[in-house]
């Protein structure tokens, strides 16, 4: 058979050097980067190639090229997940044996899988804030009518955004694109999800990773309700007076509150014309990432991009422009704090954090100083001191791919294929 | 542990005319590993996802056992979805990864101590109980894995192409296996696959489904001795059945050179119906090679042959000036026959095959159902 690589011509190029006639479980180490992997059912290896890294998994060729066409579903849908490069199939051994194909996706930088954000003692406000990561990524999925079929931790990788998260799917083995989800298959979707997260808790808590304030059913619980609050806000009806007009406003703030836009909403009037009904039609997520590229070009979380849009309005207010064109603020801002920031940032530090979350953590930083010293402190002193002080003693999180160096089987949950059975 | 009933289930999508599952009527025993297969897109899991509660049912009823579950979200049901694969936790014991999502639904804790040890038992790993996953065989964590699913001791196990994603090779000795420790545990069980094989290994019924719709519920054997219509006699079976259109002359069968024998109640019911052709189907072990007394016959000449010691099969093509008037009765191009291993006929050769008495399948042309004789 013939070798195909399906990629684009870029990569294409550089996934032409590598050894496709042995099955990656042999590859040679020189290929491979050396750090420490989860165990998958399936061979997964990292390789680096033109200072990108990619993640390559073995795979029978219809779940390759399935999962291939969903992740690509998924990223013209706009949701967070790891992109898919190609697939490579028709392999073959020097002997002729032939070699089962190999998804190829690309490394998402600065991701965190959970285990690496477990190796300190997680905290109670922690946990908080992984799980309605997690649970707004299951929302999105949702309206967008994706069955995931397998949400864990561990099938999801997350981004630090403004000292909470941001998920990202990482798994779309299991999953399925439908017309619309039903009720039925929300449910059943949160219900696996739960009971594993309640696996890798208490896996967590077995292993001494866990504070003992959290409770790993508790957690699992807080996953449930989480959802259904969020969903009930995002598609739920609302009826109300139709003097109290003004809530119609008020639900749409609290979308915006929770990251979402609204880009149509349902209106029903009573025959009597007393009551008014509301639905929410068309959500889409990034509310305020959205208006921050749109305004600066700045690429950010949903968090991220909140905590910078108001130090944008605090900017205007101190330098007194809160009249003027929005852009033309925002550009000054951009000027005047944001890119002094970074390049105050020295080039060996730019690994460690994200541009948005080094500038969230100045502002964060300039807070305490400021408390300190009982005045304000500007932003190019806070910087010095930030960098001095805090960013030059964190971890590199430009390429974490595995939570610790220790022999994965002792570590990560791992999972059995059914030909062990017997 | 239940039974499982079909009540003119329904399932319509949004936007569709057509159903996808059409008034589905099926009744599985308790303990039953029933199989649903069909090509893609003929309802089987659909059906299944109706049963799991994961698709609406739009029409009809679901039943488990005495109560109506139609309407019940999917974690009240009484079912277990079994995965291709479940995690296994490093540092929790066996038993703890066994029970943990008994835990989660708050089952008191004797109760979980007794449902584990009883999965331990029926699954031999009462005495790793309390070890790591890292010190047990893979077939141990598989069956660990196993016990994830039969601690929660459901009425009913859902499989949906759990085999999918192995190759050919692991999957046979794998589907053995499944099917064996289903019977140990004696639970009603759907199983959902596209591949005939394995629903016919695997199934103590086999539901044959196409556009929605049952073709056929039985035993594997009676689905291979008496398929109810074409469609079933040309999806079960491998090599498939042989299957064409012939036409009726002289109370015979006729199609180019090829001429078999009907049976009298198979011809007055064709002329019922005022037809004058009819569907014919041989299994490729059906037909012998005929000798010069013998009346009409198959005349085939051998393209390939196939043999494999314990076989042989010959795929050949009809042969005789009518031949090309026979090929687009056909429905596959080729003619396919078991013969005498090591006693093959060579390729190009021609031979006359008869159909053994009895072992001829009739099928209407105009409805495809099958016509008993």
């Amino acid at each position: 058979m013939e070798l195909r690589i399906l990629a684009s011509p870029r990569e294409q190029q550089a996934l032409l050097d590598l050894p496709w006639d042995m099955p990656l479980e042999e590859w040679p180490e020189w290929y491979l980067v050396a750090l420490p992997r989860g165990i998958s059912r399936h061979v997964v290896r990292f390789t680096r190639l033109g200072g990108r890294v990619y993640a390559l998994k073995e795979v029978v060729q219809s779940f390759a090229d399935r999962e291939y066409r969903l992740l690509r579903d998924l990223d013209r849908l706009d949701v967070p997940a790891v992109k898919a490069v190609g697939v490579i199939s028709g392999r073959e051994a020097p002997d002729g044996e032939p070699l089962d194909s190999i998804l190829v996706t690309r490394h998402l930088q600065f991701s965190l899988p959970y285990r690496a954000l477990f190796a300190r003692m997680m905290r109670r406000e922690t946990v908080d804030r992984l799980i309605d990561a997690l649970v707004v990524l299951i929302a999105r999925l949702h309206l967008l009518g994706f069955y995931w079929g397998d949400c864990s931790l561990s099938n999801t990788l997350f981004r630090r955004d403004a000292g909470a998260f941001a998920a990202y799917l990482v798994d779309a083995e299991t999953g399925d694109l439908h017309e619309a989800l039903s009720t039925g298959q929300r449910e059943h979707d949160i219900e696996i999800a739960r009971v594993n997260i309640a696996g890798e808790m208490m896996d967590l808590a077995a292993a001494g990773y866990l504070d003992d304030t959290v409770d790993p059913i508790a957690v699992s619980d807080q996953v449930f309700e989480r959802y259904h609050t969020l969903w009930d806000e995002l598609t739920g009806w609302e009826a109300f007076d139709v003097n109290d007009r003004w809530r119609i406003a008020r639900r749409v703030e609290r979308l915006n509150e929770l990251g979402f836009d609204v880009a149509e909403l349902d209106i029903i009037t009573d025959i009597g014309g007393r009551t008014v009904r509301v639905q929410p039609k068309v959500v889409d997520p990034g509310h305020h990432s959205r208006r921050l590229l749109r305004l600066t070009g700045i690429d950010a979380q949903e968090n991220q991009a909140r905590r910078l849009l108001n130090d944008l309005d605090a900017y205007a207010a101190e330098t007194d422009q809160q009249g003027e064109d929005e852009e033309i603020v925002a550009n000054s801002w951009v000027l005047d704090c944001f890119e002094p920031v970074m390049r105050a940032i020295p080039r060996e530090f730019r690994g460690k954090l994200e541009a948005p979350e080094i500038y969230h953590e100045v502002l964060e930083h300039r807070w305490y100083l400021s408390e300190q010293a009982g005045h304000d402190v500007g932003l190019k002193e806070t910087t010095q001191d930030y960098v001095d002080n805090v960013l030059r003693h964190k971890p590199d999180e430009l390429a974490i791919l595995g939570g610790t160096s220790e022999d994965p089987e002792q570590t990560q949950p791992f999972r059995i294929p059914w030909d062990e059975l017997g | 542990m239940a039974t499982v009933t079909y009540d003119k289930a329904s399932r319509v999508y949004p936007g569709q005319e057509k159903p996808a599952v059409d008034s589905l009527d099926l009744q599985i025993e308790d303990g039953e590993f029933l199989v649903l297969v069909g090509p893609s897109g003929c309802g089987k899991s659909t059906s299944l996802r109706m049963l799991a509660g994961l698709e609406e049912v739009d029409a009809g009823a679901i039943r488990i056992g005495d109560r109506d579950v139609t309407h019940m979200p999917p974690k009240d049901r009484d079912i277990a979805m079994v995965f291709q694969n479940y995690a296994l936790y490093p540092h929790m014991t066996v038993a703890a990864n066994m029970g943990f999502a008994l835990k989660i639904s708050g089952t008191p804790k004797a109760e979980i101590q007794r449902r584990v040890m009883d999965a331990a038992k029926l699954l031999d790993l009462v005495e790793y109980l309390d070890r790591k996953p890292k010190a047990l065989s893979g077939g141990q964590r598989q069956r660990v894995a196993m016990g994830r699913a039969i601690v929660r001791e459901p009425q009913v196990f859902l499989m949906d192409e759990p085999l999918s994603n192995l190759d050919a090779k692991l999957r046979v000795s794998t589907r053995t296996q499944i099917a064996s420790l289903q019977r140990r545990l004696g639970i009603t069980t759907v199983y959902v696959t596209h591949d005939q094989i394995e629903a016919m290994t695997m199934g103590d019924r086999v539901c044959v489904l196409k556009d929605g719709i049952l073709q056929q519920v039985d035993t594997p054997l009676n689905l291979y001795d008496t398929p109810a219509n074409v469609f079933v006699a040309g999806f079960i079976g491998s090599p498939a059945m042989n299957i064409a259109t012939f036409d009726l002359a002289d109370g015979r069968a006729k199609l180019g050179e090829a001429n078999v024998e009907v049976p009298t109640s198979v011809l007055s019911a064709v002329s019922n119906e005022g037809s004058n052709t009819l569907t014919v189907g041989f299994r490729p072990e059906s037909l012998i090679p005929s000798s010069a007394e013998d009346e009409g016959g198959i005349p085939v000449t051998v393209d390939v042959v196939e043999e494999l010691g314990s076989d042989a099969f010959i795929y050949g093509h009809p042969t005789g000036p009518k031949a090309a008037e026979a090929t687009d009765r056909m429905r596959s191009d080729t003619i396919i026959a078991r013969v005498e291993p090591r006693m093959a006929p060579a390729k190009g050769e021609k031979v006359v095959f008869k159909v053994k008495g009895g072992e001829s399948h009739f099928f209407s042309t105009k409805t495809g159902e099958r016509i008993s004789y």
